[in-house]
Protein backbone atom coordinates (compact mmCIF):
# COMPACT_ATOMS: atom_id res chain seq x y z
CA UNK A 1 0.00 0.00 0.00
CA UNK A 2 1.59 3.48 -0.75
CA UNK A 3 0.15 6.74 1.01
CA UNK A 4 0.86 10.11 -0.77
CA UNK A 5 0.81 13.18 1.53
CA UNK A 6 1.07 16.52 0.23
CA UNK A 7 3.21 18.89 2.36
CA UNK A 8 3.31 22.59 1.92
CA UNK A 9 6.09 25.11 3.13
CA UNK A 10 3.75 28.30 4.42
CA UNK A 11 5.11 31.56 5.15
CA UNK A 12 4.01 32.83 8.68
CA UNK A 13 4.21 36.93 9.00
CA UNK A 14 5.78 38.01 11.99
CA UNK A 15 4.10 40.91 14.33
CA UNK A 16 5.44 43.98 12.94
CA UNK A 17 5.21 43.80 8.18
CA UNK A 18 5.47 45.75 5.87
CA UNK A 19 3.61 44.76 2.22
CA UNK A 20 5.76 44.85 -1.06
CA UNK A 21 3.49 45.18 -4.19
CA UNK A 22 1.16 42.23 -3.93
CA UNK A 23 3.34 40.40 -1.41
CA UNK A 24 4.32 40.68 2.37
CA UNK A 25 8.13 42.02 2.21
CA UNK A 26 10.35 38.45 2.68
CA UNK A 27 11.98 40.37 5.37
CA UNK A 28 8.63 39.64 7.71
CA UNK A 29 8.13 35.92 6.67
CA UNK A 30 8.86 32.78 8.35
CA UNK A 31 8.41 29.66 7.04
CA UNK A 32 7.22 26.32 8.70
CA UNK A 33 5.60 22.94 7.53
CA UNK A 34 1.54 24.23 7.04
CA UNK A 35 -0.07 23.11 10.54
CA UNK A 36 -3.01 21.12 8.79
CA UNK A 37 -0.38 19.03 6.74
CA UNK A 38 2.14 18.17 10.11
CA UNK A 39 -1.18 16.16 11.39
CA UNK A 40 -1.42 14.59 8.09
CA UNK A 41 2.19 13.53 8.07
CA UNK A 42 1.52 12.19 11.23
CA UNK A 43 -1.77 10.28 10.38
CA UNK A 44 0.24 8.69 7.26
CA UNK A 45 3.17 7.76 9.69
CA UNK A 46 0.82 5.61 12.31
CA UNK A 47 -1.07 4.10 9.44
CA UNK A 48 2.54 2.80 8.62
CA UNK A 49 3.13 1.63 11.90
CA UNK A 50 -0.30 -0.19 11.91
CA UNK A 51 0.52 -1.58 8.67
CA UNK A 52 2.80 -3.80 6.67
CA UNK A 53 4.80 -3.37 3.66
CA UNK A 54 2.90 0.73 3.98
CA UNK A 55 5.33 3.22 1.92
CA UNK A 56 4.94 6.83 3.03
CA UNK A 57 5.56 9.43 0.18
CA UNK A 58 5.53 13.25 0.27
CA UNK A 59 4.89 15.80 -2.71
CA UNK A 60 5.04 19.35 -2.60
CA UNK A 61 5.12 21.88 -5.17
CA UNK A 62 7.95 24.60 -4.21
CA UNK A 63 11.13 26.09 -4.78
CA UNK A 64 14.65 24.41 -3.06
CA UNK A 65 14.21 26.94 0.17
CA UNK A 66 10.93 23.89 0.99
CA UNK A 67 13.58 21.06 1.34
CA UNK A 68 14.05 22.06 4.46
CA UNK A 69 10.60 21.67 5.72
CA UNK A 70 10.06 18.19 3.76
CA UNK A 71 13.11 16.84 5.82
CA UNK A 72 11.16 17.67 8.73
CA UNK A 73 8.59 15.30 7.42
CA UNK A 74 10.84 12.86 6.56
CA UNK A 75 12.39 12.80 10.10
CA UNK A 76 8.73 12.25 11.42
CA UNK A 77 8.69 8.72 9.13
CA UNK A 78 7.91 9.55 5.69
CA UNK A 79 9.97 7.25 3.34
CA UNK A 80 10.53 9.97 0.70
CA UNK A 81 9.52 13.06 -0.94
CA UNK A 82 8.88 14.54 -4.55
CA UNK A 83 9.29 18.47 -5.03
CA UNK A 84 8.08 19.78 -8.02
CA UNK A 85 9.30 23.59 -8.98
CA UNK A 86 9.56 25.42 -12.61
CA UNK A 87 10.21 28.82 -13.47
CA UNK A 88 6.39 28.22 -14.51
CA UNK A 89 5.41 27.78 -11.74
CA UNK A 90 6.91 30.71 -10.17
CA UNK A 91 3.44 32.71 -10.04
CA UNK A 92 1.78 35.44 -7.00
CA UNK A 93 -0.97 32.63 -6.71
CA UNK A 94 -1.37 29.54 -7.92
CA UNK A 95 -5.15 28.55 -7.86
CA UNK A 96 -6.63 25.26 -7.08
CA UNK A 97 -6.93 23.90 -11.04
CA UNK A 98 -3.19 24.38 -11.38
CA UNK A 99 -1.89 22.73 -7.76
CA UNK A 100 -4.66 19.89 -8.82
CA UNK A 101 -3.01 19.36 -12.33
CA UNK A 102 0.52 19.24 -10.98
CA UNK A 103 -0.32 16.60 -8.04
CA UNK A 104 -2.45 14.91 -10.57
CA UNK A 105 0.63 13.61 -13.08
CA UNK A 106 1.94 12.65 -9.94
CA UNK A 107 -0.58 10.53 -8.85
CA UNK A 108 -0.76 9.35 -12.32
CA UNK A 109 3.42 8.10 -11.84
CA UNK A 110 3.04 6.86 -7.92
CA UNK A 111 -0.17 5.21 -7.80
CA UNK A 112 -1.03 5.71 -4.54
CA UNK A 113 -3.97 3.87 -2.83
CA UNK A 114 -4.44 6.48 -0.49
CA UNK A 115 -3.67 10.70 -0.37
CA UNK A 116 -3.63 12.76 2.28
CA UNK A 117 -3.84 16.70 2.35
CA UNK A 118 -4.25 19.53 4.92
CA UNK A 119 -7.82 20.95 4.90
CA UNK A 120 -5.87 24.05 4.39
CA UNK A 121 -2.95 25.97 3.78
CA UNK A 122 -2.27 28.68 7.06
CA UNK A 123 -0.89 31.13 4.29
CA UNK A 124 -3.69 31.44 1.48
CA UNK A 125 -5.92 29.16 2.94
CA UNK A 126 -8.02 28.11 -0.20
CA UNK A 127 -8.88 24.94 1.53
CA UNK A 128 -9.49 23.39 -1.58
CA UNK A 129 -6.90 21.61 -3.03
CA UNK A 130 -7.52 18.01 -1.33
CA UNK A 131 -11.20 17.54 -3.51
CA UNK A 132 -9.85 19.08 -6.18
CA UNK A 133 -7.45 16.53 -6.72
CA UNK A 134 -9.73 13.97 -5.65
CA UNK A 135 -12.10 14.62 -8.30
CA UNK A 136 -9.38 15.29 -11.34
CA UNK A 137 -7.80 11.92 -10.78
CA UNK A 138 -11.43 10.62 -10.49
CA UNK A 139 -11.07 9.23 -6.85
CA UNK A 140 -13.37 9.52 -4.14
CA UNK A 141 -12.62 11.86 -0.71
CA UNK A 142 -13.94 13.48 2.40
CA UNK A 143 -13.19 16.75 3.20
CA UNK A 144 -12.16 17.71 7.24
CA UNK A 145 -11.79 14.61 8.52
CA UNK A 146 -11.21 14.57 12.46
CA UNK A 147 -10.83 10.96 13.03
CA UNK A 148 -10.01 7.86 10.93
CA UNK A 149 -10.42 4.22 11.71
CA UNK A 150 -6.86 2.65 11.01
CA UNK A 151 -8.10 -0.79 11.35
CA UNK A 152 -10.93 -0.88 9.21
CA UNK A 153 -9.03 0.80 6.38
CA UNK A 154 -6.15 -1.89 6.85
CA UNK A 155 -9.22 -4.43 6.84
CA UNK A 156 -11.63 -3.82 4.38
CA UNK A 157 -9.87 -0.92 2.48
CA UNK A 158 -12.93 1.51 3.25
CA UNK A 159 -12.01 5.14 5.16
CA UNK A 160 -14.32 5.52 7.77
CA UNK A 161 -14.33 8.75 9.42
CA UNK A 162 -15.70 11.32 10.93
CA UNK A 163 -16.05 15.04 9.02
CA UNK A 164 -15.96 17.76 11.50
CA UNK A 165 -18.77 19.95 10.90
CA UNK A 166 -19.92 23.19 12.79
CA UNK A 167 -21.22 23.24 15.94
CA UNK A 168 -19.93 20.22 17.58
CA UNK A 169 -21.23 17.76 15.06
CA UNK A 170 -19.43 15.21 13.70
CA UNK A 171 -20.53 13.64 10.23
CA UNK A 172 -19.91 9.62 10.06
CA UNK A 173 -19.24 8.28 6.55
CA UNK A 174 -17.84 5.52 4.68
CA UNK A 175 -15.55 6.53 2.04
CA UNK A 176 -13.98 3.82 -0.49
CA UNK A 177 -10.15 3.76 -1.29
CA UNK A 178 -8.35 4.80 -3.16
CA UNK A 179 -9.44 8.17 -1.66
CA UNK A 180 -8.59 12.04 -0.92
CA UNK A 181 -8.87 12.77 2.61
CA UNK A 182 -8.18 16.51 3.73
CA UNK A 183 -6.51 16.42 7.79
CA UNK A 184 -8.48 18.55 10.21
CA UNK A 185 -6.02 19.21 13.21
CA UNK A 186 -6.63 17.48 16.05
CA UNK A 187 -6.70 14.01 14.60
CA UNK A 188 -3.87 13.25 16.34
CA UNK A 189 -0.93 14.19 17.85
CA UNK A 190 2.05 14.67 15.65
CA UNK A 191 5.45 13.54 16.73
CA UNK A 192 8.54 15.64 17.59
CA UNK A 193 10.81 14.30 15.13
CA UNK A 194 13.46 12.32 17.24
CA UNK A 195 17.78 12.81 16.69
CA UNK A 196 17.72 9.08 14.81
CA UNK A 197 14.42 10.26 12.73
CA UNK A 198 16.75 13.66 11.97
CA UNK A 199 19.92 12.12 10.88
CA UNK A 200 18.19 9.13 8.85
CA UNK A 201 16.47 12.12 7.06
CA UNK A 202 19.46 13.34 5.92
CA UNK A 203 20.18 10.29 3.76
CA UNK A 204 16.10 10.09 2.18
CA UNK A 205 15.21 11.11 -1.03
CA UNK A 206 14.06 14.41 -2.63
CA UNK A 207 13.40 13.93 -5.73
CA UNK A 208 13.39 17.04 -7.78
CA UNK A 209 10.93 17.23 -10.72
CA UNK A 210 10.04 19.66 -12.96
CA UNK A 211 7.43 19.95 -15.68
CA UNK A 212 8.64 18.33 -18.20
CA UNK A 213 9.09 15.42 -15.87
CA UNK A 214 5.19 14.86 -15.02
CA UNK A 215 4.84 15.77 -18.53
CA UNK A 216 3.37 19.13 -18.35
CA UNK A 217 4.49 22.40 -20.02
CA UNK A 218 4.38 25.75 -18.94
CA UNK A 219 0.56 26.91 -20.64
CA UNK A 220 -1.06 23.60 -18.13
CA UNK A 221 0.16 26.19 -15.15
CA UNK A 222 -1.58 29.10 -16.13
CA UNK A 223 -3.67 30.29 -13.48
CA UNK A 224 -6.87 31.68 -13.82
CA UNK A 225 -6.68 34.04 -10.58
CA UNK A 226 -4.36 36.94 -10.03
CA UNK A 227 -3.54 38.34 -7.08
CA UNK A 228 -3.79 42.32 -7.59
CA UNK A 229 -3.62 43.75 -4.15
CA UNK A 230 -2.55 43.20 -1.07
CA UNK A 231 -3.44 45.38 2.45
CA UNK A 232 -3.42 45.65 5.57
CA UNK A 233 -7.51 45.24 6.64
CA UNK A 234 -8.71 48.79 7.57
CA UNK A 235 -9.81 48.34 11.65
CA UNK A 236 -13.00 48.75 12.27
CA UNK A 237 -11.95 48.70 15.73
CA UNK A 238 -12.90 51.21 18.02
CA UNK A 239 -11.30 49.32 20.83
CA UNK A 240 -10.16 51.18 23.60
CA UNK A 241 -6.26 49.81 23.95
CA UNK A 242 -4.35 50.45 27.03
CA UNK A 243 -1.30 51.33 27.41
CA UNK A 244 1.71 51.19 29.78
CA UNK A 245 3.44 49.08 32.29
CA UNK A 246 1.75 45.35 32.84
CA UNK A 247 0.53 46.64 36.44
CA UNK A 248 -0.88 50.00 34.80
CA UNK A 249 -2.98 48.55 32.53
CA UNK A 250 -3.85 45.78 34.34
CA UNK A 251 -5.13 48.37 36.71
CA UNK A 252 -7.08 49.89 34.15
CA UNK A 253 -8.72 47.14 32.77
CA UNK A 254 -9.06 45.64 35.95
CA UNK A 255 -11.89 48.85 36.70
CA UNK A 256 -13.28 48.63 33.30
CA UNK A 257 -13.92 45.00 34.36
CA UNK A 258 -15.02 45.80 37.74
CA UNK A 259 -17.71 48.55 35.82
CA UNK A 260 -19.17 45.54 34.37
CA UNK A 261 -19.67 43.42 37.07
CA UNK A 262 -17.01 41.40 36.83
CA UNK A 263 -15.41 39.88 40.27
CA UNK A 264 -17.70 41.47 42.20
CA UNK A 265 -18.64 39.39 44.87
CA UNK B 1 -24.03 31.63 -21.46
CA UNK B 2 -26.39 33.53 -19.68
CA UNK B 3 -25.95 36.23 -16.93
CA UNK B 4 -27.51 34.18 -14.54
CA UNK B 5 -26.07 33.35 -10.90
CA UNK B 6 -26.85 30.06 -9.49
CA UNK B 7 -26.42 29.68 -5.35
CA UNK B 8 -26.95 26.12 -3.67
CA UNK B 9 -28.18 26.15 -0.60
CA UNK B 10 -27.40 24.35 2.45
CA UNK B 11 -29.09 22.68 4.76
CA UNK B 12 -28.56 19.70 8.16
CA UNK B 13 -30.95 17.46 9.66
CA UNK B 14 -33.96 19.32 8.63
CA UNK B 15 -33.15 23.13 8.45
CA UNK B 16 -31.41 25.74 6.28
CA UNK B 17 -28.65 26.71 7.76
CA UNK B 18 -27.71 30.68 8.14
CA UNK B 19 -25.59 31.06 5.37
CA UNK B 20 -28.32 29.74 2.58
CA UNK B 21 -30.39 33.07 3.38
CA UNK B 22 -26.96 35.08 3.29
CA UNK B 23 -25.69 33.20 -0.27
CA UNK B 24 -29.22 34.98 -1.60
CA UNK B 25 -28.14 38.47 -0.77
CA UNK B 26 -24.65 37.48 -2.35
CA UNK B 27 -26.07 35.97 -5.32
CA UNK B 28 -28.31 38.97 -5.63
CA UNK B 29 -25.67 41.82 -5.59
CA UNK B 30 -23.89 39.57 -8.30
CA UNK B 31 -26.94 38.74 -10.54
CA UNK B 32 -27.69 42.53 -9.94
CA UNK B 33 -23.81 42.73 -11.19
CA UNK B 34 -23.61 40.39 -13.91
CA UNK B 35 -27.42 41.21 -15.11
CA UNK B 36 -28.95 38.16 -14.42
CA UNK B 37 -31.24 36.27 -12.88
CA UNK B 38 -30.45 34.77 -9.49
CA UNK B 39 -31.05 30.87 -9.55
CA UNK B 40 -31.21 28.99 -6.21
CA UNK B 41 -30.86 25.76 -5.73
CA UNK B 42 -31.92 23.20 -2.77
CA UNK B 43 -30.52 19.63 -2.53
CA UNK B 44 -31.72 16.58 -0.89
CA UNK B 45 -33.88 16.75 2.38
CA UNK B 46 -37.11 18.28 2.73
CA UNK B 47 -36.79 20.42 -0.46
CA UNK B 48 -40.48 21.90 -0.65
CA UNK B 49 -40.29 23.39 2.68
CA UNK B 50 -36.96 24.52 1.73
CA UNK B 51 -37.80 25.95 -1.14
CA UNK B 52 -40.85 27.83 0.35
CA UNK B 53 -38.28 29.34 2.70
CA UNK B 54 -36.18 29.98 0.02
CA UNK B 55 -39.02 32.56 -1.47
CA UNK B 56 -37.03 35.45 -0.76
CA UNK B 57 -37.12 38.66 -2.08
CA UNK B 58 -34.36 38.90 -5.04
CA UNK B 59 -34.88 34.87 -6.17
CA UNK B 60 -35.74 34.38 -9.14
CA UNK B 61 -36.01 30.37 -9.58
CA UNK B 62 -36.18 27.70 -6.67
CA UNK B 63 -34.77 24.48 -7.90
CA UNK B 64 -35.67 21.66 -6.07
CA UNK B 65 -33.51 18.30 -6.71
CA UNK B 66 -35.26 15.73 -4.69
CA UNK B 67 -33.05 13.07 -4.18
CA UNK B 68 -31.80 11.40 -0.35
CA UNK B 69 -32.04 13.52 2.85
CA UNK B 70 -28.83 14.46 4.16
CA UNK B 71 -25.65 15.96 1.95
CA UNK B 72 -24.49 13.66 0.18
CA UNK B 73 -21.01 15.32 -2.25
CA UNK B 74 -21.63 12.70 -4.60
CA UNK B 75 -24.86 13.74 -5.21
CA UNK B 76 -24.25 17.31 -4.08
CA UNK B 77 -21.80 17.31 -7.40
CA UNK B 78 -24.05 15.46 -10.00
CA UNK B 79 -27.29 17.56 -9.09
CA UNK B 80 -25.18 21.06 -9.79
CA UNK B 81 -23.41 19.61 -13.02
CA UNK B 82 -26.57 18.92 -14.01
CA UNK B 83 -28.39 22.10 -12.71
CA UNK B 84 -25.37 24.26 -14.79
CA UNK B 85 -25.87 22.55 -17.60
CA UNK B 86 -29.56 23.87 -17.33
CA UNK B 87 -29.00 27.13 -16.28
CA UNK B 88 -25.70 27.52 -18.03
CA UNK B 89 -24.56 30.54 -15.72
CA UNK B 90 -22.01 32.90 -15.34
CA UNK B 91 -20.98 32.47 -11.72
CA UNK B 92 -21.82 29.33 -9.02
CA UNK B 93 -22.39 30.52 -5.26
CA UNK B 94 -21.33 28.24 -2.40
CA UNK B 95 -20.91 28.58 1.16
CA UNK B 96 -17.54 28.31 2.33
CA UNK B 97 -18.65 25.93 5.12
CA UNK B 98 -17.08 22.10 5.49
CA UNK B 99 -19.56 20.60 3.40
CA UNK B 100 -19.09 23.91 1.05
CA UNK B 101 -15.30 22.64 1.47
CA UNK B 102 -16.18 19.10 0.86
CA UNK B 103 -18.01 19.58 -2.67
CA UNK B 104 -17.63 23.10 -4.48
CA UNK B 105 -13.92 22.46 -5.76
CA UNK B 106 -15.27 19.22 -6.99
CA UNK B 107 -17.75 21.23 -8.74
CA UNK B 108 -15.20 23.64 -9.99
CA UNK B 109 -13.08 21.24 -10.95
CA UNK B 110 -15.25 18.91 -13.07
CA UNK B 111 -16.93 21.75 -14.86
CA UNK B 112 -13.27 23.72 -15.04
CA UNK B 113 -14.65 26.77 -13.50
CA UNK B 114 -11.74 28.91 -12.00
CA UNK B 115 -12.53 28.69 -7.77
CA UNK B 116 -12.26 31.28 -5.30
CA UNK B 117 -13.08 30.22 -2.20
CA UNK B 118 -13.81 32.05 1.81
CA UNK B 119 -14.38 35.55 -0.54
CA UNK B 120 -15.40 38.26 2.20
CA UNK B 121 -16.50 40.62 -0.69
CA UNK B 122 -16.68 40.66 -4.71
CA UNK B 123 -17.33 43.48 -7.67
CA UNK B 124 -18.55 42.40 -11.25
CA UNK B 125 -16.87 43.62 -14.25
CA UNK B 126 -17.03 41.15 -17.20
CA UNK B 127 -15.32 38.65 -14.77
CA UNK B 128 -15.04 38.31 -10.70
CA UNK B 129 -12.85 40.24 -8.62
CA UNK B 130 -13.27 38.79 -4.92
CA UNK B 131 -11.28 40.17 -1.67
CA UNK B 132 -9.80 37.66 0.67
CA UNK B 133 -7.92 37.30 3.54
CA UNK B 134 -4.54 35.87 3.96
CA UNK B 135 -2.53 34.63 6.95
CA UNK B 136 -4.62 33.99 9.73
CA UNK B 137 -7.20 37.17 8.27
CA UNK B 138 -3.52 40.07 8.60
CA UNK B 139 -3.78 41.14 5.14
CA UNK B 140 -6.98 41.32 2.55
CA UNK B 141 -5.63 40.65 -1.40
CA UNK B 142 -7.95 41.02 -3.96
CA UNK B 143 -8.04 38.50 -6.96
CA UNK B 144 -9.06 39.08 -10.10
CA UNK B 145 -10.48 36.17 -12.18
CA UNK B 146 -9.06 35.39 -15.92
CA UNK B 147 -12.70 34.21 -16.89
CA UNK B 148 -15.74 34.58 -18.11
CA UNK B 149 -16.98 32.22 -15.70
CA UNK B 150 -16.26 31.23 -12.30
CA UNK B 151 -17.07 29.24 -8.75
CA UNK B 152 -16.78 30.87 -5.80
CA UNK B 153 -17.61 30.30 -2.05
CA UNK B 154 -18.65 32.79 0.55
CA UNK B 155 -17.65 32.94 3.61
CA UNK B 156 -20.42 33.06 6.37
CA UNK B 157 -21.53 35.75 8.01
CA UNK B 158 -20.00 38.47 5.63
CA UNK B 159 -23.33 39.38 3.88
CA UNK B 160 -26.47 39.88 5.34
CA UNK B 161 -29.36 37.04 5.43
CA UNK B 162 -32.22 38.15 2.66
CA UNK B 163 -35.41 37.70 4.75
CA UNK B 164 -38.48 39.09 3.16
CA UNK B 165 -40.26 36.79 1.88
CA UNK B 166 -41.99 36.80 -1.62
CA UNK B 167 -42.92 34.24 -4.62
CA UNK B 168 -40.52 32.99 -6.22
CA UNK B 169 -40.73 30.33 -9.07
CA UNK B 170 -40.26 27.31 -7.65
CA UNK B 171 -39.00 24.50 -10.26
CA UNK B 172 -38.68 20.43 -9.78
CA UNK B 173 -35.68 19.50 -11.34
CA UNK B 174 -35.94 16.13 -12.70
CA UNK B 175 -32.66 14.41 -12.16
CA UNK B 176 -31.55 11.05 -12.56
CA UNK B 177 -27.89 10.75 -10.76
CA UNK B 178 -25.61 7.94 -11.87
CA UNK B 179 -26.08 6.52 -8.44
CA UNK B 180 -22.85 3.74 -9.30
CA UNK B 181 -20.99 7.46 -8.90
CA UNK B 182 -22.09 7.29 -5.13
CA UNK B 183 -19.29 6.04 -3.61
CA UNK B 184 -19.57 7.38 0.23
CA UNK B 185 -21.68 6.77 2.35
CA UNK B 186 -22.94 8.98 5.34
CA UNK B 187 -23.85 6.49 8.39
CA UNK B 188 -25.10 8.87 11.18
CA UNK B 189 -24.18 11.99 12.85
CA UNK B 190 -22.66 12.16 16.46
CA UNK B 191 -22.57 15.09 18.91
CA UNK B 192 -19.56 16.12 20.56
CA UNK B 193 -17.99 18.26 23.32
CA UNK B 194 -20.28 17.51 25.80
CA UNK B 195 -19.41 17.49 29.96
CA UNK B 196 -19.74 18.99 33.03
CA UNK B 197 -19.38 22.43 32.07
CA UNK B 198 -21.33 24.42 29.20
CA UNK B 199 -19.33 27.24 28.41
CA UNK B 200 -22.16 29.01 26.22
CA UNK B 201 -24.43 29.44 29.80
CA UNK B 202 -21.23 31.48 31.26
CA UNK B 203 -21.39 35.43 32.08
CA UNK B 204 -17.77 35.85 31.75
CA UNK B 205 -15.54 33.72 29.61
CA UNK B 206 -11.93 33.55 30.12
CA UNK B 207 -10.33 32.27 26.75
CA UNK B 208 -6.72 30.97 26.16
CA UNK B 209 -4.70 30.45 22.93
CA UNK B 210 -1.80 29.46 21.60
CA UNK B 211 -0.15 32.08 23.53
CA UNK B 212 0.31 30.45 26.30
CA UNK B 213 2.61 28.43 24.72
CA UNK B 214 3.05 25.65 27.44
CA UNK B 215 0.59 23.50 29.18
CA UNK B 216 1.09 24.02 32.33
CA UNK B 217 0.83 27.64 31.60
CA UNK B 218 -2.39 26.72 31.31
CA UNK B 219 -3.34 27.27 34.78
CA UNK B 220 -2.57 30.64 35.17
CA UNK B 221 -5.29 31.95 32.65
CA UNK B 222 -7.32 29.40 35.60
CA UNK B 223 -6.26 31.50 38.07
CA UNK B 224 -7.56 34.20 36.51
CA UNK B 225 -10.61 32.92 35.50
CA UNK B 226 -10.92 32.15 39.47
CA UNK B 227 -10.30 35.54 40.24
CA UNK B 228 -13.02 37.07 38.40
CA UNK B 229 -15.67 34.40 38.98
CA UNK B 230 -15.55 33.44 35.09
CA UNK B 231 -15.15 30.33 33.29
CA UNK B 232 -12.72 29.02 31.44
CA UNK B 233 -12.65 28.51 27.78
CA UNK B 234 -9.93 27.90 24.54
CA UNK B 235 -9.23 28.52 20.88
CA UNK B 236 -8.51 25.29 19.33
CA UNK B 237 -5.14 24.62 19.30
CA UNK B 238 -5.37 24.15 22.94
CA UNK B 239 -8.34 21.24 22.70
CA UNK B 240 -6.15 19.44 19.94
CA UNK B 241 -3.18 19.67 22.08
CA UNK B 242 -5.05 18.14 24.89
CA UNK B 243 -4.83 20.32 27.15
CA UNK B 244 -8.17 21.09 27.54
CA UNK B 245 -11.44 19.20 26.73
CA UNK B 246 -13.27 19.78 23.76
CA UNK B 247 -16.41 21.28 25.88
CA UNK B 248 -14.29 24.37 26.28
CA UNK B 249 -13.36 24.87 22.86
CA UNK B 250 -15.41 28.23 21.56
CA UNK B 251 -15.64 28.65 17.62
CA UNK B 252 -16.77 27.49 14.19
CA UNK B 253 -16.22 23.56 15.20
CA UNK B 254 -16.93 24.55 18.76
CA UNK B 255 -19.36 26.50 20.68
CA UNK B 256 -21.06 29.37 20.06
CA UNK B 257 -20.98 31.70 23.05
CA UNK B 258 -22.33 34.79 24.07
CA UNK B 259 -21.28 36.14 27.42
CA UNK B 260 -21.70 39.33 28.95
CA UNK B 261 -17.29 39.46 28.90
CA UNK B 262 -15.11 37.60 26.96
CA UNK B 263 -11.83 37.85 27.27
CA UNK B 264 -9.16 36.89 24.80
CA UNK B 265 -6.11 35.78 26.27
CA UNK B 266 -3.00 35.31 24.07
CA UNK B 267 -5.77 34.71 20.82
CA UNK B 268 -5.08 35.73 17.59
CA UNK B 269 -8.85 35.90 16.00
CA UNK B 270 -8.86 33.94 13.32
CA UNK B 271 -12.08 33.83 11.74
CA UNK B 272 -13.29 30.04 12.98
CA UNK B 273 -12.24 31.18 16.30
CA UNK B 274 -14.57 34.96 15.84
CA UNK B 275 -17.30 33.16 14.44
CA UNK B 276 -17.83 31.76 18.09
CA UNK B 277 -17.29 34.22 20.26
CA UNK B 278 -18.35 37.72 17.90
CA UNK B 279 -21.52 37.67 19.77
CA UNK B 280 -20.21 38.54 23.36
CA UNK B 281 -21.63 41.43 24.55
CA UNK B 282 -17.83 42.77 25.56
CA UNK B 283 -14.79 41.66 23.95
CA UNK B 284 -11.68 41.89 25.75
CA UNK B 285 -8.09 40.94 24.20
CA UNK B 286 -4.59 40.39 25.72
CA UNK B 287 -2.08 40.05 23.08
CA UNK B 288 1.52 40.90 22.13
CA UNK B 289 0.84 41.77 18.77
CA UNK B 290 -0.66 45.30 17.91
CA UNK B 291 -1.77 43.61 14.62
CA UNK B 292 -3.79 40.23 15.77
CA UNK B 293 -7.33 40.51 13.83
CA UNK B 294 -8.79 40.18 17.71
CA UNK B 295 -8.04 43.63 18.32
CA UNK B 296 -10.67 44.51 14.98
CA UNK B 297 -13.47 43.10 16.97
CA UNK B 298 -12.37 43.61 20.38
CA UNK B 299 -13.83 46.21 22.90
CA UNK B 300 -10.86 47.20 25.26
CA UNK B 301 -7.55 45.93 24.75
CA UNK B 302 -3.73 45.34 26.12
CA UNK B 303 -1.09 44.89 23.74
CA UNK B 304 1.37 43.15 26.05
CA UNK B 305 2.75 40.00 27.01
CA UNK B 306 0.40 38.09 29.30
CA UNK B 307 2.66 36.29 31.36
CA UNK B 308 3.77 40.13 32.88
CA UNK B 309 -0.55 41.36 32.35
CA UNK B 310 -2.27 38.21 33.77
CA UNK B 311 -0.81 38.14 36.90
CA UNK B 312 -1.10 41.84 38.06
CA UNK B 313 -5.25 41.22 36.85
CA UNK B 314 -5.46 37.74 39.39
CA UNK B 315 -3.31 40.63 42.25
CA UNK B 316 -6.13 42.99 40.99
CA UNK B 317 -8.74 40.78 42.01
CA UNK B 318 -6.94 39.54 44.98
CA UNK B 319 -6.85 36.11 43.39
CA UNK B 320 -3.74 34.13 44.00
C1 LIG C 1 -12.50 24.01 9.44
C2 LIG C 1 -11.82 24.72 10.57
C3 LIG C 1 -12.47 24.85 11.79
C4 LIG C 1 -11.86 25.53 12.85
N1 LIG C 1 -12.56 25.67 14.04
C5 LIG C 1 -12.02 26.40 15.03
C6 LIG C 1 -12.74 26.62 16.27
O1 LIG C 1 -13.85 26.13 16.48
N2 LIG C 1 -12.14 27.39 17.22
C7 LIG C 1 -10.92 27.96 17.05
O2 LIG C 1 -10.44 28.63 17.98
N3 LIG C 1 -10.20 27.73 15.94
C8 LIG C 1 -10.73 26.98 14.93
N4 LIG C 1 -9.98 26.75 13.79
C9 LIG C 1 -8.55 27.12 13.77
C10 LIG C 1 -8.28 28.56 13.46
O3 LIG C 1 -8.13 28.70 12.07
C11 LIG C 1 -6.96 29.03 14.13
O4 LIG C 1 -5.92 28.16 13.74
C12 LIG C 1 -7.03 29.05 15.66
O5 LIG C 1 -8.20 29.73 16.08
C13 LIG C 1 -5.81 29.75 16.22
O6 LIG C 1 -5.83 29.70 17.63
P1 LIG C 1 -5.02 30.77 18.50
O7 LIG C 1 -5.55 32.13 18.25
O8 LIG C 1 -5.03 30.27 19.91
O9 LIG C 1 -3.54 30.58 17.96
P2 LIG C 1 -2.66 31.55 17.07
O10 LIG C 1 -3.36 31.95 15.86
O11 LIG C 1 -1.34 30.88 16.94
O12 LIG C 1 -2.51 32.86 17.96
C14 LIG C 1 -1.76 32.93 19.14
C15 LIG C 1 -1.76 34.40 19.54
O13 LIG C 1 -1.09 34.54 20.78
C16 LIG C 1 -0.34 35.74 20.75
N5 LIG C 1 0.71 35.62 21.74
C17 LIG C 1 1.85 34.88 21.66
N6 LIG C 1 2.57 35.01 22.78
C18 LIG C 1 1.87 35.84 23.60
C19 LIG C 1 2.10 36.36 24.91
N7 LIG C 1 3.18 36.01 25.61
N8 LIG C 1 1.20 37.20 25.43
C20 LIG C 1 0.07 37.54 24.73
N9 LIG C 1 -0.18 37.10 23.50
C21 LIG C 1 0.70 36.23 22.94
C22 LIG C 1 0.14 35.84 19.33
O14 LIG C 1 0.45 37.19 19.00
C23 LIG C 1 -1.04 35.31 18.55
O15 LIG C 1 -1.91 36.36 18.15
C24 LIG C 1 -10.57 26.07 12.71
C25 LIG C 1 -9.92 25.94 11.48
C26 LIG C 1 -10.52 25.28 10.42
C27 LIG C 1 -9.80 25.18 9.11
N1 LIG D 1 2.29 24.14 -2.93
C1 LIG D 1 1.86 23.07 -2.26
N2 LIG D 1 2.70 22.03 -2.01
C2 LIG D 1 2.28 20.94 -1.35
N3 LIG D 1 1.03 20.80 -0.89
C3 LIG D 1 0.16 21.79 -1.09
C4 LIG D 1 0.51 22.97 -1.79
N4 LIG D 1 -0.58 23.77 -1.83
C5 LIG D 1 -1.57 23.10 -1.18
N5 LIG D 1 -1.12 21.91 -0.74
C6 LIG D 1 -1.86 20.88 0.01
O1 LIG D 1 -3.26 21.15 -0.04
C7 LIG D 1 -3.78 21.42 1.25
C8 LIG D 1 -4.84 22.48 1.15
O2 LIG D 1 -4.28 23.67 0.64
P1 LIG D 1 -5.14 24.88 0.07
O3 LIG D 1 -6.21 24.28 -0.78
O4 LIG D 1 -4.17 25.69 -0.71
O5 LIG D 1 -5.66 25.59 1.27
C9 LIG D 1 -2.58 21.79 2.10
O6 LIG D 1 -2.81 21.45 3.45
C10 LIG D 1 -1.49 20.93 1.48
O7 LIG D 1 -1.53 19.62 1.99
Amino acid sequence: MKVLVTVKEVAEVEDDFEIDGTGVDDRYLEYDLNEWDDYAVEEAVQLQEAGDDIEVVSVTIGPERAEETIRMALAKGVDRAIRVWDDALDQDLLDTATKARVFRAVVEEEEPDLILTGVQAGDDAFGATGVALAESVGQEWAAVVNQLDIDHLLAENVARVHRELEGGVEELTDVELPAVLTIQTGINEPRYASLRGIRQAQSKEIAPKTLADLGLEAGDVESSLFLTEMYEPESESDATLFEGSAEETAAELASVLREKGVGAE
Amino acid sequence: MSADVLAVAEHRRGDLRDVSFELVTAGRELADATGGDLHVAVISGDVDGFAEELSLDGVDVVHTVDYGEEFNHDVYVQAVEALYDEVDPTAVVMPNSVNGLDYAPAVAERLALPLVTDAVGFEWDGALTATREMYGSKVETTVEVESERVAVTIRGGEWPAEETHDGAEVRAFDFEPDEDAIRSTVTGFEEVGAGDVDISEAEVLVSVGRGIEEEENIELVQRLADALGATLSSSRPIVDNGWLPKNRQVGQSGKVVTPKVYIAVGISGAVQHVAGMKGAETIVAINTDPNAPIFDIADYGIVGDLFEVVPELIEEFGGE
